[in-house]
């Protein structure tokens, strides 16, 4: 199976065997391709009966655990790799829930849409409305992203917590690193991607 | 998908007919008590494939029986107490899987119970019919298997009680279950829930036709206490919300200003389940069952850790509860759940709204079926059935 571009990426920086767990796991594609290929002991955290569906017909370990109860049901060091895919925007307390993530977890990898993205900003600028674009693509009074933020916001956030940021990228909707992203990530990258550990590295 | 029959409308088990299986040999129970030997009764639904892979094993709650899908005969009033989730193109889908059901050891509807005869006595049983527990089904169940030829289960599937079984031979036949199918069920019953149960228990030895527990020899039935016993019960398998829509404060007969002969809508269902019940069930039968609920504690043998009981396990698990089920709650659903991923097994579930309260898991409720569907779809898929 291919996967689709971010969850490839993500799929390469977990070890074989690993216990992975996959906050908001969706229809279960990168669970499945690691349990697949890398023989991991994965589950997947998910709300949406229909993504549970696609998950059991898959196989994938889901569990239907709603992200803003929190993760307290999850013993300290459970997890080699906690995952959360495009989420961290739409949950209550994403700072909680980050440190929790790296209570749980040795490691995680947060992806988020990028609120500083130039198209945001100019949406904000000229247009004086709230930004609608390919990466986020709700209207603001029906948008489950209640806490879009910017790259910079984010590493704000890591430094408050304690958390280490082992390793950024930033990536295009194909997850193909863009080479004006690298250059501006916080205007020109639509997706942010992030490896963060505990203390320091 | 090879199910030829996907895409055709689910259809009926159709005409089913008990069978009868003969443990010949003594059987010695977990309390010590062996028995001379036991009969099992049971019905099957579907074929055995060649290499014996799609057998599913249905484990009853506390009133269940065999009869879980198809009929009798042709006149018969009500299909199997599952039917709705067992046949042709249902959940649990009989154009893919074998399944059986019974009625376990200790039971009142074939299976050797209180109401056989002792042959040491030439009597009933009755009340000296020894104590079962869970284990003692699994192990009964597992010498039907072998009877049967099957190895290994594809699924193991209850609800409430059944779903405790299902924990059971998880943990204690590892090798005979591909999946576990643990519907509105606990890894032990709660103090509450005993105490419900202990209620049940007092109405029904309480009863001065109960004879303690001799009705049979004096053609007598504790019928007032066995249908307060089932009463309380029901009133626990309901939620509060779901009996408010189903009976609200209708009244079948009187007015509310007269007094004395006013009845309820819900007294009078309760009143009717109480004494269809006490016509078809067996008093010590259950006693006998709700012991066994309360006994259920797999984690005691592994001083009280459930990840260190769940350690021998390697099946698959699908663990589903129902919103408003106070009786086996989601939260004891999510202790199974939670103990299964520190004990690194595999494990899926589902939480499902729902009104009906325990009730639920009998129900064909919409999205709890498309959850067995899609679930037991992808083991058919897996044994090749």
């Amino acid at each position: 199976m291919t996967l689709r571009g971010d969850l490839s990426v993500i799929a390469q920086l977990i070890n074989p065997g690993a216990r992975v767990l996959d906050l908001g796991c969706g229809e279960g594609d990168l669970l499945a391709y690691l349990q697949a290929n890398k023989d991991v002991n994965g589950y997947g955290l998910d709300v949406d009966s229909e993504n549970i569906r696609i998950c059991l017909e898959k196989g994938v370990n889901v569990i239907e655990q709603d992200l803003d109860d929190g993760l307290d049901n999850f013993g300290d060091d459970t997890f080699d790799m906690v995952v959360m895919t495009e989420t961290l925007q739409s949950v209550r307390a994403p700072d909680h829930l980050l440190r929790e993530m790296l209570r749980i977890g040795e490691e995680c990898i947060v992806t988020f849409p990028n609120f500083g993205h130039w198209r945001c900003r100019m949406q904000i600028a000229l247009q004086g409305r709230m930004p609608v674009a390919k990466h986020i693509p709700h209207s603001w009074y029906d948008t489950p992203n209640i806490h879009l933020c910017t790259f910079k916001d984010f590493e704000n956030l890591c430094d408050d917590a304690g958390l280490t940021i082992i390793e950024r990228q930033v990536v295009d909707h194909r997850y193909s690193e863009a080479m004006l992203s690298s250059f501006m990530p916080n205007i020109m990258g639509p997706i942010a991607f992030y490896r963060l550990g505990r203390g320091s590295v | 998908m090879s199910n030829p029959d996907s895409g055709s409308p689910p259809g009926n088990v159709g005409l089913v007919e008990p069978k009868s299986f003969h443990h010949p040999e003594p059987f010695t129970l977990q309390c010590g008590v062996t028995l001379p030997s036991y009969e099992l009764i049971y019905e099957t639904y579907g074929t055995l494939n060649a290499d014996k892979s799609n057998a599913i094993l249905i484990c009853h709650a506390l009133s269940g029986h065999h009869h879980a899908a198809g009929v009798h005969s042709a006149d018969d009033a009500k299909p199997g107490w599952w039917d709705t989730a067992i046949g042709p193109g249902k959940p649990i889908d009989t154009n893919r899987f074998f399944v059986i059901s019974l009625n376990n050891l200790g039971g009142c509807h074939g299976s050797t119970g209180p109401q056989s005869v002792d042959p040491a006595t030439g009597k009933p049983y009755g009340p000296d019919f020894p104590n079962v527990v869970v284990r003692d089904w699994v192990n009964s169940q597992a010498a039907l298997a072998d009877h049967l030829g099957i190895g290994r289960f594809a699924a193991i599937v209850g609800g409430s009680l059944g779903g405790m079984q299902a924990l059971q031979w998880a943990i204690d036949y590892p090798n005979r279950v591909k999946a576990a199918v643990v519907i509105a069920a606990a890894a032990k019953l709660s103090a509450q829930n005993i105490a419900f149960n202990e209620i049940a228990r007092q109405a029904i030895t309480s009863d001065p036709n109960y004879l303690e527990g001799r009705y049979a020899d004096e053609n007598s039935i504790p019928d007032k206490g066995l249908g307060l016993a089932r009463m309380i019960g029901h009133v626990t398998y309901l939620s509060d919300d779901g009996m408010g829509e189903k009976f609200g404060r209708e009244l079948k007969s009187g007015d509310l200003g007269r007094g004395s002969d006013v009845e309820f809508q819900v007294e009078s269902y309760l009143h009717h389940q109480g004494q269809s019940f006490s016509r078809i069930f067996d008093a010590n039968t259950y006693v006998l069952m709700t012991r066994a609920l309360d006994y259920f504690d797999p984690a005691r043998e592994s001083n009280d850790n459930l990840v260190n009981a769940f350690e021998s396990a390697t099946a698959s698990f699908l663990v589903v509860s129902f919103t408003t089920d106070w009786r086996f709650s989601v939260a004891r659903s999510k202790e199974i759940v939670d103990a299964l991923i520190a004990a690194r097994k595999n494990v899926a579930s589902a939480v499902i709204e729902s009104v009906h309260g325990h009730d639920s898991f009998l129900l064909p409720l919409s999205r709890y079926h498309e959850v067995l569907r899609s679930y037991l779809a992808r083991i058919a898929d897996e044994v090749g059935s």
